[in-house]
């Protein structure tokens, strides 16, 4: 199917629906999951929308239509949603405590990655982390506002001036994820994206050593 | 005979003269709201036109059609122009049509604030679209966030004629909304209590009362962004102790509520339209009254869920999530209740509810994609992205062009008199429908593929490819349908056959006239009975335009309406003003201001606010007379007072409504002076005012002296005078020791809440200057006190607002 080849990772290297970390798979879950509650919620409606055509003997009590379909059943479907969604959002952020932090610096159309307490230089357009691990990550901005994201990892958060956010991503396993910027920032918004490199821990040990990775 | 007798007379008073004349001079909300909806449908065929050349950019990877330069521009007045200049003065300009007809009366409250504003709406809309042709316009995208739209980050005139063009707009907007609601409270046929009104005007009053509201804080913020740009007053500018998320919460403050202040209107469309299609009254009347208040008042409850990604705390998150699925609830009982209403009825499939069905259809799955968004969790990844760019389009289309385009179809036969003879409806729906999921379905995916918001180019590899090809392909599909229904609506303006009078049935005044209608409406008032007084009734246009109800006979030459209570009683008559060029030159001086200021022509601007005043003082000195009129006959053996010597005069509900929305600002403006000293990261107390519990002392005594002082026997309200005078000198002192607004944030803001406090104390003292003058002209008297009323009320707020300046002023230093 069109559909499931996109889907699958190796088409889609920003899909976020191919989550390779913690927050990723916990939020494409609470995705399927709402997805499915939509379709049910739109056949229903569009059911009733169609039937309305069809049907000759007509009973329409008002207190079944507006008290059941107009107040009971939303507020029942969104608290179990919230709920849903409430206990997922918080098992699916990684500890901060714990996780080591890095900084990342955007400017238009550059980030500059730091790595306060290891060995690693700065580097440029690449942010190297350890597989494995929540890392989170310090954004601040040199200029407008830019937002850090990577969809295969989770999440992203905004970089704004005089403010410092903090998002805590998480890679499963070891390899290259792709991010981008998400806020748009300027003529440059398109090209601002960067790479992250998860790597395995004795590779990582070797780049916070001061190694080239 | 009788009735074109009385037909002849009422034209030549309602009327507008032949030609350019009559074109600039109409007051008329029949010539008012049809010029607002061509004009808005300008405006959308404009936006229409730059959505294409978007969909055309981004059909193939690496596209090098337009650079990101010109493609900033395009996205940026898109989103401008179909929320600004396409929903918000399309449904004004259907209010302003339509409501007169529904509530069975002749004219709004206020026809030459409305004129006002639609050629305030002309002007601003010609600057930005004028901005377009320079290759200058705006290119920061629709929500301008600081501090890419700040001075270092886009030096050129492009941000400027975002932020005047759609302040000047925005006069509209906010003119409209008065006019709306006070037409809606007071402006009715005798007899239609609130809770016999037609669904419409209770969905106009919430979105009028919206409007009131949600307007100001975007006008603050347009006003201190374009301070910042041009004079270096730094609200947004963090190394001076501004903060740009104070743009943020005044936009979405705004923005949110500005996507209800679209829907609901076309909520009403809907309630008005489907009964109709379904022969059957409304299912549950006073539960969509209460679910559209709650509707209205939830969505001033959502603005963060704008902001889920710029580091809110975990709790406030959660609270505007839930608040944010809440909304849910009121909508979903409006779509439970055109549910139940058709499976009562027996609906029709008419080309109306066709369209219905495209909305449903379109805007339920909207509203699905909503409550996903509104799932913080679910927003980090969806935020941003071409999912939100499917969600809003699926809710503006579905909940606002839909309903339209089946309030086009149903309304069409009242504003042509014609009957459709071509079936190209039927053909733009589908080719617009089906477009419309072409291009927005697989959107969604793209979103969670990662495609951002706002993106001129993408690499092939990303994956996004043949969607965005799809999507453009449905894009020129829907394009075309559009082009079908412009085309399927002229053919019938001038070649279709005359219509019967009523042709759907319905049961709403609007059809108790002729159609197309006269510039009257209606040769006399009805009394109303009940929700639906057509029905039943087969003789009740006939007797009206014989002038057997109401006003059924032309008396001096007046525009003449009955003014009622919440309960329908009659109140007074008003003698509306009749056409007047006014509302062209006050209109042509407000933008010689906001021309003065983009060209940074700064001398010329005090030049033109002077005018304004001037014309502002000729439009009150033009109505009124010299003698008292006493009790006149309105027919059917009743009697009432003009409005000039009523004691609930329109003109005072009117300032009630514009002081409301004046004080919205105003708190916009001191939540942004605590917003600052709380959150922004390098806020300068040092560069606070010094603090001096005197300044405070004198001004609260100047206050009360004038609130007390026009307080005076027989209604001299010109006496508050001095304490105007004292209450001004003293914010001019305190401004006069404050530091220099370029030099941080807290002198600007200090500086902004002196401005707005001597401004309004300009404004009392206009008025009072003029009553002063009325007085002495024979104007007043003990019963015609309607001006001096209203004076006061101005009078009291400014008062009270130099009280506030003071302490907001003053305290921080204080208390620190
Ligand atoms: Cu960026």
């Amino acid at each position: 199917m069109f559909i499931a080849s996109a889907l699958s990772g190796c088409d889609a290297p920003l899909s976020a629906l191919a989550p390779a970390g913690p927050t990723a798979s916990a939020i494409a879950e609470l995705w399927w999951i709402m997805l499915a509650g939509a379709a049910g919620i739109l056949a229903l409606v569009l059911g009733l929308l169609a039937l309305s055509f069809r049907r000759r003997s007509r009973t329409a009590p008002e207190r079944l239509w507006l008290i059941g379909g107009g107040i009971i059943f939303p507020i029942t479907l969104l608290t179990a949603l919230l709920a849903a969604a409430i206990v997922l959002g918080e098992r699916s952020i990684p500890a901060r405590a714990g996780a080591m932090e890095v900084e990342a610096e955007s400017s238009q159309y550059r980030w500059r990655f730091s790595y306060p307490g290891t060995g690693a230089l700065p580097t440029d357009e690449t942010l190297h982390i350890p597989a494995g691990r929540p890392v989170t990550v310090a954004l601040s901005t040199k200029d407008v506002i830019h937002s850090f994201w990577v969809p295969r990892l989770g999440g992203k958060m905004d970089a704004i001036p005089g403010h410092v956010n903090r998002l805590t991503i998480q890679a499963s396993v070891p390899g290259t994820y792709f991010g981008l910027c998400a806020e748009y920032c300027g003529v440059g918004h398109s090209r601002h994206g960067f790479q992250v490199i998860a790597h395995a821990p004795a590779e990582w040990r070797a780049f916070a050593a001061g190694g080239r990775p | 005979m009788k009735a074109l007798r009385l037909h002849r007379e009422l034209s030549a008073i309602w009327g507008a003269p032949p030609g350019w004349r009559g074109t600039i001079s109409t007051v008329n909300h029949s010539d008012i709201g049809r010029r607002l909806i061509l004009a808005a449908f300008a405006f959308f065929a404009i936006g229409g036109v730059l959505a294409m050349l978007i969909r055309a950019q981004l059909a193939t990877p690496r596209s090098a059609f337009i650079g990101p330069e010109i493609y900033n521009q395009l996205f940026t007045m898109h989103g401008s122009i179909m929320m600004f200049l396409f929903a918000i003065p399309m449904f004004e300009g259907l209010a302003m049509y339509m409501l007169p007809k529904l509530l069975g009366t002749r004219d709004l409250a206020f026809p030459r604030l409305s004129a006002y504003g639609w050629w305030c709406y002309l002007f601003g809309g010609s600057l930005l679209i004028l901005s377009l042709l320079l290759g200058v316009a705006p290119d920061s995208g629709w929500f301008m966030y600081t501090p890419l739209s700040s001075k270092p980050y886009s030096p050129g005139i492009n941000a400027d004629f975002w932020l005047l063009g759609i302040t000047f707009v925005e006069i509209s907007a906010i003119a409209a909304a008065v006019e709306i609601s006070v037409s809606i409270l007071r402006v009715r046929a005798p007899g239609m209590s609130l809770d016999r009104m037609p669904l419409f005007a209770w969905y106009l009053l919430a979105t009028a009362l919206m409007m009131l509201i949600g307007f100001p804080p975007l006008i603050l913020g347009s006003i201190l962004l374009e301070l910042e740009r041009a004079f270096g007053w730094p609200f947004f500018d963090t190394a001076r102790g501004g903060d740009p998320l104070l743009w943020q919460h005044l936009f979405w403050l705004f923005g949110h509520p500005e996507v209800y202040i679209i829907f609901i209107p076309a909520a009403g469309v809907v309630s008005t339209v489907l009964p109709v299609m379904a022969r059957t009254p409304i299912l549950g009347y006073r539960i969509i009254v209460a679910s559209v208040l709650a509707l209205a008042f939830l969505s001033f409850g959502l603005w963060v869920h704008h902001m889920f990604t710029v580091g809110i705390p975990h709790m406030a998150l959660a609270f505007f999530s839930a608040a944010s699925t809440l909304v849910a609830v009121p909508t979903g009982v409006q779509i439970f209740a055109w549910l139940g209403t058709l499976w009562a009825g027996r609906p029709q499939m008419k080309l109306p509810m066709l369209y219905l069905i495209g909305f449903f259809v379109t805007f339920v799955m909207g509203g699905l994609t909503g409550v996903m968004v509104a799932v913080v969790p679910f927003d980090w990844q969806a935020h941003d992205t071409a999912f939100v760019t499917a969600h809003l389009h699926y809710v503006l289309v579905g909940g606002f062009v839909f309903p339209m385009l089946a309030g086009a179809y149903y309304w069409l036969p009242h504003f042509t008199g014609r009957q459709r003879t071509f079936r190209l409806g039927e053909a733009a729906f589908w080719l617009i429908f089906i477009g419309f999921h072409l291009t927005f379905f697989l959107l969604h995916l793209a979103g969670l593929l990662g495609q951002p918001r706002r993106i001129e180019s993408y690499p092939e590899a990303a994956g996004w490819t043949w969607i965005n090809l799809i999507s453009s392909v449905g894009g020129f599909v829907m394009a075309i349908g559009f082009a079908l229904f412009a085309i399927d609506i002229a053919l019938q303006l001038f070649l279709a056959r005359r219509a019967p009078r009523n042709p759907w049935g319905a049961g709403t005044l609007e059809w108790a006239m002729m159609t197309p209608p006269a510039p009257y409406n209606i040769a006399s008032l009805p009394r109303v009975g009940s929700r639906e007084p057509v029905y039943g009734e087969p003789d009740l246009a006939n007797e009206l335009a014989r002038g057997e109800g109401y006003l059924g006979a032309a008396r001096n030459g007046w525009r003449e309406t009955l003014a009622v209570d919440l309960k329908g009683q009659i109140r007074h008559i008003i003698v509306l003003p009749s056409n007047t060029r006014l509302p062209i030159c006050t209109a042509l001086a407000t933008g010689c201001f906001f021309v003065a200021l983009l060209l940074k022509l700064y001398w010329l601007a005090p030049f033109a606010v002077a005018l304004v005043a001037l014309l502002g003082w000729r439009w009150a000195w033009v109505l009124g007379r010299c003698e008292d009129l006493g009790l006149l006959p309105i027919g059917r053996g009743e009697t009432a007072p003009t409005h000039a010597e009523a004691d609930d005069p329109p003109g005072w509900l009117g300032s009630g409504f514009l002081l409301l929305a004046d004080a919205t600002l105003f708190g916009s403006l001191l939540f942004g002076q605590v917003f600052l000293i709380v959150v922004a990261p390098n806020w300068r107390s040092d560069h606070m005012v010094v603090g001096s519990w005197l300044v405070i002392a004198i001004a609260a005594a100047a206050a009360l002296l004038a609130g007390a002082l026009a307080r005076s026997a027989d209604m001299r309200v010109e006496r508050a005078i001095p304490g105007h005078l004292l209450l001004a000198a003293t914010l001019a002192v305190s401004q006069w020791q404050a530091p220099a607004p370029s030099g941080s944030a807290a002198g600007a803001l200090v500086g902004m809440l002196n401005g707005y406090g001597l401004l309004h104390i300009a404004i009392a003292l206009l008025m009072l200057v003029f009553v002063c003058f009325r007085h002495r002209a024979g104007f007043l008297s003990a019963a015609r006190s309607s001006e001096p009323r209203i004076a006061r009320l101005w009078s009291d707020y400014a008062a009270g607002v130099g009280v506030v300046v003071a302490l907001a002023s003053q305290l921080p230093a204080l208390l620190r």
